[in-house]
């Protein structure tokens, strides 16, 4: 296959930035996205340029590194995938791509299409957690059951890779849908019930701190996510949110 | 030196509790003043930090992912491993501890090992407390499930994602702490060297990946915790980033690295499919629960399924060689990792493989479909149900099962494994020799320790399923936060170390110095065609089979590949600045070193036991041949300069509370 890319390229992050053009060739549908990238980063190497820096690490679709706005879309024109996923195959000859890093400015470009997405950290370090010691003190894992399908849709939740789509998805950049899952995961089990008042307070406020925007509830999140995490989340959040509110 | 690992005397089950009543403890007030530095964040270093942060220490993590939470324990699919019973099959710590050692080929640490299985019920409790969403059955109890090398059902799970829930809680507790200022986390981070002061580690230097900035951080100790080596092999299933560069910098300061021969090879994974590959996807062993592999019994069906002229639905039952359960009855398709591997590995050879470089054998659910749709058909009252309804049905159980394994695979290689069997082929996958530690989990470097995939410890030459994440976990929340504060009563009193000392000073210049020699090769080659050149070495000098006329030509090629990387390299751009071609050519640079000490190690371990297979010791019918007599040790490297140069020390191995067998699955 041959392809024109057109590729954001940001020295650092007080850069301005601009779109460059690389033709390539010889891809095969059987390379994912990024072994593309690979291909066309060690031509530039060898011609004396300098690659194109950009987030990945595990390579199936895990640990959320990847991060790429591809033709418009986070993680590229398939469904239930992140970028390292999609494979050449779902492109034709002749294609022109565009790839640019996640917009939001939550997110702020580090180089090139690598973005700095460390404000999920912060959210979930605001409550992300059950306060429990990691003594081995605690009760006989069998001790408490839970019904299956409040375990299966805890784990439905749990199952957010933090890579940020769902913002660089949403016309707000909104992180509800990030934030929503982690709130769901422990508000559905009994261990989380305990702190579930004020996890979710302390989430939002964090999350709205970090300039992430408002939910108009257009579900581009949902669509785009690689996971598949459900609108159902954010309705949940903002149940729990309202009663926490109510408790104060 | 010599090595002491320091095993606590008395029977093996009182060891370790009464090592943790007997050892120093630092009072609250102390633990204030003392900093511990944690290298990686995966399960094994987020949970220690966790722990030691809510301990009282002041903690430090470091990894190079833009957060803790993308550290490739993440990846692990299938389970952990926890002696807990609720299946009322029969297990036990003890058969934990058998099954472990045995599965390890009988090359591990006997008090070590039973420890693991010791704390494995209370992990299971841990991570239920945090919030870590188990796979449950309809009571609302936990559910099980099997692996390869046992005979009970003691593997809990997250679907195919239990490393990402296992971390995920390991990260929420690191996030407490981290909200109450107990850690600080240096995310984007890599160590690139140790600092040690008297003799003891006290501090590392890191490189700031974004603005490429060196910085000195000091520390009363240090925990190395940054997973296994096998990306020397250019493919494997780690992810890309991993390496061996923290382990290597303490490998040459003074810690022995043990077993680096030692490997395992996954049977299922997905075959390669060109030369622009840059990973291997593993697919869970959870799948041979219900998965059957097969290769055609004839030959010239094989030629035709390679050619395209055949497809496997085709080819009738009795002509397909379901091999492992033909060579291994009692544990048929649930054989440990290596003896999977090799056979798989021997049937290809043979001239049976089944994807166009017949490097592939067939992991097959026909007949799990068919047998879970009956089960499914009894349940609805559907008696009279048709053969479609009944596939259907079963289609739907497996699903339910590895629904997200199944959808990785059809995304990858483009065919439907529900209608069609998925081509399956061995791939490096983890990797049980590293760091050699003592039953403190400290390395011969004092206040230097090593945890997870990082160390040598306890999955001997052969790591059973579902026991990575169990060794990652035990040993940073259970283990470490006991030996570690022994170590530290001795220093309540030394106060906080300074990064001014001529050795911090002395290591920066060093980290420096080869940082400004990899910018000024004035080569004209990436970093990449040196790893997969090595890699290609690697695997097929040190990979699944081995020789010496083999492994001799490795020691060689490998050697004079790095001379050629020092020269030949390009790495574009500066050392002020992000610089994604610096970080892998210092990664390259270490698996360059380490290759070639893999291979010697290889080379002098003349017998055959788990994943290390050397083919002039095997039985007649092609079974690993151990040398107990000679072989029965941990060969721990010290490093002396040129990796050919390094030193063999020997922790001679004991058993007493098992004995030791010729290891059959048969």
């Amino acid at each position: 296959m041959k392809l024109t890319l057109k590729i954001w390229r940001q020295k650092n992050a007080q850069d301005k930035g601009r779109m460059v053009t690389y033709p390539i060739d010889g891809i095969d549908g059987d390379m994912s996205f990024l072994e593309m990238l690979d291909v066309l980063n060690n031509d530039l190497i060898s011609r004396g340029e300098e690659p194109v820096v950009f987030d990945h690490d595990c390579r199936e679709g895990i640990c959320g590194s990847c991060s790429l706005q591809i033709n418009g879309e986070p993680h590229g024109p398939d469904r239930m995938i992140t970028t390292c996923q999609l494979h050449m195959r779902k492109f034709n000859d002749g294609d022109t791509i565009v790839i640019e890093p996640f917009r939001a400015k939550a997110f702020p470009v580090i180089k090139d299409l690598m973005v700095d997405r460390s404000a999920f950290d912060r959210i979930q370090q605001a409550g992300g957690f059950i306060s429990v010691n990691t003594s081995g003190n605690t009760i006989d894992a069998n001790a408490i059951p839970i019904p299956k399908p409040d375990a299966d849709n805890a784990f439905n939740a749990a199952a957010c890779i933090g890579c940020g789509a769902c913002v660089a998805a949403c016309k707000n950049a909104s992180a509800m849908l990030f934030t929503s899952a982690k709130v769901s995961q422990f508000a559905l089990l009994p261990q989380g019930r305990v702190e579930a008042t004020q996890r979710v307070l302390n989430m939002v406020e964090q999350m709205d701190k970090e300039g992430f925007g408002n939910c108009t509830n257009t579900g581009a999140c949902e669509i785009e996510c690689p996971k598949g995490i459900s609108l159902e989340n954010i309705a949940r959040l903002n149940r729990e949110l309202l009663s926490a509110q109510f408790k104060g | 030196m010599s090595l002491d690992s320091k095993i606590p005397q008395g029977p093996i089950a009182e060891k370790w509790t009464k090592h943790k009543t007997s050892i120093d403890l630092v009072n609250p007030a102390n633990k204030r003043n003392l900093d511990v530095i944690v290298v990686g964040t995966g399960l094994a270093g987020g949970s220690a930090a966790a722990s030691l942060a809510e301990l009282g220490y002041n903690v430090k993590t470091f990894c190079y992912q833009d957060s803790p939470r993308r550290a490739h324990s993440i990846a692990a699919q299938g389970g952990i491993n926890a002696a807990k019973n609720y299946q009322g099959d029969g297990d036990s710590t003890y058969r934990l501890f058998y099954d472990t050692i045995k599965g390890g080929d009988y090359r591990s640490r006997e008090s070590n090992v039973h420890r693991l299985a010791e704390v494995s019920g209370n992990i299971i409790d841990q991570c239920v407390a945090q919030g870590v969403p188990f796979a449950r059955e309809y009571g609302g109890l936990l559910d099980n499930r099997s692996f390869g090398g046992v005979l009970v059902s003691r593997t809990f799970y997250a679907k195919g994602q239990t490393g990402q829930q296992l971390l995920l809680g390991a990260y929420s507790a690191m996030n407490r702490q981290i909200n109450r200022g107990k850690i600080k986390p240096y995310n984007r981070h890599e160590m690139l060297d140790l600092v040690i002061i008297d003799g003891k580690a006290r501090g590392i230097i890191a490189r700031n990946l974004v603005t490429g900035e060196l910085e000195r951080h000091s520390a009363h100790a240090v925990v190395i915790a940054s997973g296994g080596y096998g990306n020397v092999f250019f493919l494997s299933t780690n992810a890309m980033g991993s390496n061996v560069t923290a382990a290597w910098k303490i490998h040459k300061k003074g810690a022995y690295f043990a077993n680096p021969c030692y490997t395992q090879i996954h049977p299922t994974c997905i075959p390669v499919s060109g030369d622009h590959q840059s990973k291997l996807t593993l697919m869970s062993e959870s799948l041979r629960n219900d998965g059957r592999i097969w290769v055609p019994a004839k030959l010239e069906d094989a030629q035709a399924i390679r050619e395209g002229r055949l497809k496997p639905t085709q080819i009738k039952e009795e002509d397909r060689d379901y091999f492992l359960e033909r060579r291994y009855p009692s544990f048929g398709n649930l054989v440990p990792r290596d003896v999977a591997s090799r056979a798989a590995k021997e049937r290809c050879d043979a001239g049976y493989g089944v994807n166009k470089t017949g490097e592939a054998v067939y992991l097959d659910f026909g007949s799990a479909i068919m047998r879970y749709g009956k089960e499914q058909a009894v349940i609805r009252h559907l008696y009279d149900a048709s053969e479609d309804k009944i596939r259907e049905l079963g289609e739907a159980v497996v699903e339910a099962k590895y629904g997200n394994l199944f959808q990785m695979y059809e995304k990858i290689v483009d065919q439907n494994p529900y209608k069609t069997p998925m081509m399956i082929y061995p791939a490096v996958h983890y990797t049980m020799g590293g760091v050699w530690v003592d039953y403190n989990l400290m390395t011969t470097i004092p206040g230097c320790y090593a945890a997870g995939e990082a160390n040598f410890s306890d999955h001997g030459a052969n790591r059973l399923g579902a026991s990575a994440l169990m060794q990652g976990l035990a040993d940073g929340y259970f283990v470490l936060p006991y030996t570690i504060g022994d170590y530290l009563s001795d220093d309540i009193l030394t106060g906080k170390i300074s990064t001014e000392a001529p050795e911090f000073e002395a290591a920066e210049k060093q980290v420096q110095a080869t940082i400004d020699k990899l910018l000024s090769s004035k080569g004209e080659k990436p970093v990449d065609y040196f790893h997969k050149r090595l890699g290609k070495i690697m695997w097929n000098k040190c990979g699944m089979s081995r020789n010496e006329k083999e492994l001799k030509e490795a020691i060689a090629e490998i050697k004079a590949l790095r001379e050629e990387f020092w020269s030949e390299v390009r790495v574009p751009g500066s050392a002020n600045e992000l610089n994604q071609e610096l970080e892998k050519a210092m990664r390259v640079a270490d698996f360059l070193e380490l290759g070639e000490l893999f291979a010697k190690d290889a080379l002098h371990r003349n017998e055959s036991c788990g994943g290390h297979f050397r083919e002039e010791y095997q039985t007649p019918e092609g079974e690993a041949l151990r040398d107990d007599k000679n072989f029965m040790y941990v060969a721990a490297w010290e490093y002396k300069g040129e990796p050919a140069d390094a030193v063999l020390h020997k922790e001679p191995l004991e058993y007493e509370n098992i004995q030791v067998k010729t290891r059959s699955y048969k």
